[in-house]
């Protein structure tokens, strides 16, 4: 079914009319840019509150069921929410393991009962979901997973730890990837995925300071944690393929995903506008040639991300290299984020060396904090080396 | 407004179809061993290519359907660029449809049509534009003189040998002009042939001292000014364009070695250490074809507005440091295989370090993009 576009500009001006009038007054502390900043309840509270809004006035969720919580509406009317949102840079909707990568999970493979019973919650932000991947000595290594999750009647018993968990501190429900196989041949054939409750005894979210010295993860420890055995997605062995799966709408490969902004993105501009009344040699910074050369390779990386995503679209120009675009999307948008960020620090003079905290510091020392946060994204979710790796071997054809 | 601007890329059926035809037939007709065959030859190419290249209409693929060509425009040459690029065949085309892109937006069309046809035809025509070494100057001091007569010497021009045309930029009373000169109007020994870096592309200095033009044969006024403010743009373009071809092809003549040869009981392709790098070559690649494509999306037939004028320098900047990486990484990457004249990487290495001083190195047009995107200095 075709929809106008007068149908598509009245709907864009609707949803634009909402954002204005209901987005939220500076609410006093730091709002993350993300959702792996969620440090403390106030800013959970704030949150949440915030989504269930955009939830309840219809602009989250509109592509899935309504059954489900959904709009049952086609994904180009997120598409536009999503913009418009970005547009009047309101805050985060911030359930983005349940939004963006557990909800089209289920939506895709799960059972009826499954969906029934998580993906309004997601919505809602009523259920914050995590993510038991990574553990401590398998990080970017996902497959060589060793938490054990051994069947006990109608239960599963889960003995481990995992690391990295977003929210962990927060989170009702995780998306647990776990051994019940050690002995299977394949290590990948041993591992089976759950969707698994937090709160039952067993289970302990410890947070973990970051280098900026703020919370927003943890570590989770399972002892002899009870789970019901129906929180097994799929069946027992099939947890590498689904939780393959899983990474493909993390990294954006395949749709699915509930929409709403995930993440505030930080352009090149802001970092021009805001530190262009610096000086250096007693001119503007954004007069030194050095400085100058440097910007404009940052900006052409940054319009050569945007035009790749334009130019994946057209068949005939991506026959050379297929996948190479969408492969190594996360490795150069994130890499750029991070040589971004850093060298919005060393634009700063001595001012550079200040940190949150300090009066002095520029716009509150968020340059500082935002390079360090930018770690999270080129480690997480699979390193850049190992991101460099796939496309290597899944592009180029070059061996393991 | 974001300094990102204009991200604005289409391809159009035509182009695609250029893109397919282009890439077969320069696979077909320039393997290696053809391009090698040309390194050493007085002219670099080989005419039975090109005048096949003209039967497919592609010498006026970018011309107006007025004068002989196809009305398709400079987006249209972009893909056969790329194409020749990739397969490293020399031809006479970038140098002639640069002619005829001056001569059309210098206030050629109409007056000139019957010129503009016969390079459409093909008759190679080439710019005669550098005093110097200097992308950047501002005047020549190749003058005309009264009567008609030209004085000067010009340098670094592309295919003169071959050239039945020479479009040249002159000073007329402080002004700009263009002339165009016909081969048999120059003296004899008047072409001096350059040695250059690149075997499988010829240029010249030519002296046009005693040339006289006539009227007929001169552009003046504003629109040579800004046809010559857009040929240094289209320059970049075209190059631009054949450097991501030949940057492609000189990241798959790399990755095949890494696939096939082993040391230490290894195949090479699988260390890291040569592993990312050709990662990052292929994100190069990747950058340098949305370059070109979004500048061949802007640049239309009429004078290239600011959105075109970036995109052109973009995508010069970022092409052309492509193929210096992807060369010098091939290079070394070949290991002492890599260090002769036999291994094709010494083709890119050389292609890259020659693409890169044509119409201005990527930091010439990073400053001019400074200007445009960050303001003036003081």
């Amino acid at each position: 079914m075709s929809i106008s576009d007068q149908e598509l500009n009245e709907f864009r001006a609707q949803v634009s009319a909402w954002m204005r009038d209901n987005k939220p007054a500076d609410p006093g502390f730091l709002l993350p840019q993300t959702f792996m900043e969620v440090g403390d309840e106030r800013q959970l509270d704030f949150l949440r509150e915030w989504q269930h809004k955009v939830w309840s006035a219809g602009y989250l969720g509109m592509a899935w069921p309504k059954a489900y919580g959904g709009g049952g509406q086609q994904a180009v009317f997120q598409a536009i929410a999503d913009r418009e949102m970005r547009r009047h840079a309101v805050p985060i909707c911030f359930n983005v393991i349940g939004l963006g990568w557990a909800g089209p999970l289920i939506l895709d493979i799960g059972s009826e009962e499954e969906k029934a019973r998580y993906l309004k919650g997601i919505l809602s932000a009523e259920d914050i979901w995590c993510q038991g991947f990574s553990e401590p000595d398998h990080g970017s290594d996902l497959g060589s997973a060793q938490t054990r999750a051994v069947r006990d009647g109608d239960e599963y018993v889960i003995n481990g730890q995992k690391i990295w968990t977003t929210m962990g501190n927060f989170a009702k429900y995780m998306i647990l990837l776990a051994r019940t196989n050690p002995a299977a041949q394949r290590k990948y054939d041993g591992l089976s995925f759950f969707l698994a409750p937090m709160n039952v005894p067993g289970i302990e979210a410890r947070p973990i300071r970051k280098i900026t010295g703020e919370y927003g993860f943890t570590e989770t420890f399972f002892t002899d944690a009870r789970i019901p055995a129906g929180c097994l997605m799929g069946e027992e062995g099939q947890g590498w393929k689904i939780a393959m799966q899983t990474l493909q709408y993390e990294r954006g490969a395949e749709a699915g995903a509930a929409g709403g902004l995930m993440m505030v993105r930080v352009t090149i501009d802001d970092m021009i506008e805001q530190l262009r009344d610096v000086s250096r040699d007693g001119a503007p910074v954004l007069h030194d040639p050095v400085m100058r050369d440097t910007l404009v390779k940052m900006i052409m990386e940054e319009k050569a991300v945007a035009l790749g995503e334009r130019r994946a679209h057209i068949s005939a120009l991506t026959s050379d290299y297929p996948g190479s675009l969408p492969l190594s999307g996360k490795l150069r948008s994130t890499e750029m984020s991070r040589r971004m960020r850093q060298f919005a620090i060393n634009l700063q003079g001595a001012a550079g060396g200040l940190y949150v905290g300090d009066d002095a510091a520029r716009q509150g020392g968020f340059w500082q904090r935002a390079y360090f946060n930018s770690f999270s994204a080129t480690i997480g979710g699979g390193t850049s080396q190992v991101q460099a790796n796939i496309v290597a071997e899944h592009v180029l054809g070059l061996p393991k | 407004m974001s300094v990102i601007g204009n991200t604005a890329l289409g391809f159009s059926e035509e182009q695609a179809m250029l893109l397919d035809v282009a890439r077969e037939f320069c696979r077909d007709r320039s393997p290696m061993a053809a391009v090698r065959a040309q390194l050493e030859t007085e002219h670099g190419f080989d005419r039975e290519i090109w005048e096949e290249m003209v039967a497919l209409g592609w010498a006026g693929i970018a011309l107006p359907e007025s004068c002989g060509g196809s009305g398709l425009g400079v987006a249209a040459l972009v893909p056969v660029a790329e194409a020749m690029g990739r397969a490293m065949l020399g031809t006479p085309l970038i140098s002639s449809s640069l002619a005829a892109q001056l001569l059309l937006r210098a206030g050629g069309a109409g007056p000139m049509d019957d010129i503009l046809a016969a390079i459409a035809g093909g008759a190679i025509a080439t710019v005669a534009l550098l005093d110097g070494a200097d992308w950047g100057a501002t005047h020549t001091g190749c003058t005309l003189g009264p009567g008609g007569e030209l004085q000067g010497v010009k340098h670094y021009v592309p295919d003169a040998a071959v050239a039945g045309l020479f479009v040249v930029l002159v000073e007329d009373g402080g002004a700009p002009a263009l002339a165009l000169v016909r081969a048999e109007q120059l003296a004899p020994g008047a072409i001096a042939a350059n040695t250059l870096i690149d075997q499988t592309k010829r240029s010249a200095s030519v002296d046009f001292s005693g040339v006289r033009v006539s009227e007929e044969q001169l552009l003046r006024g504003a629109a040579v000014v800004s046809g010559v403010h857009d040929l240094h743009l289209l320059g970049a373009l075209l190059i631009a364009a054949e450097a991501t071809g030949s940057a492609a092809s000189c990241l798959d003549t790399t990755v095949e070695y890494l696939k096939t040869r082993k040391q230490f009981g290894r195949l090479i392709g699988s260390y890291q250490a040569l592993k990312h790098p050709a990662v990052d070559i292929l994100c190069a690649v990747d950058s340098s074809r949305s370059f070109i494509y979004h500048a061949a999306t802007l640049a239309g037939d009429g004078p290239l507005d600011r959105d075109a004028e970036i995109a052109c320098r973009m995508a010069k900047a970022q092409a052309t440091e492509t193929l210096l990486f992807a060369g010098d990484r091939a290079v070394q990457f070949h290991g002492g295989m890599g260090f002769t004249y036999e291994c094709d990487a010494q083709l890119y290495i050389r292609r890259a370090q020659w693409s890169q001083q044509q119409w201005g190195d990527a930091q010439h047009h990073r400053k001019r993009l400074a200007a445009m995107l960050l303001g003036p200095v003081g």
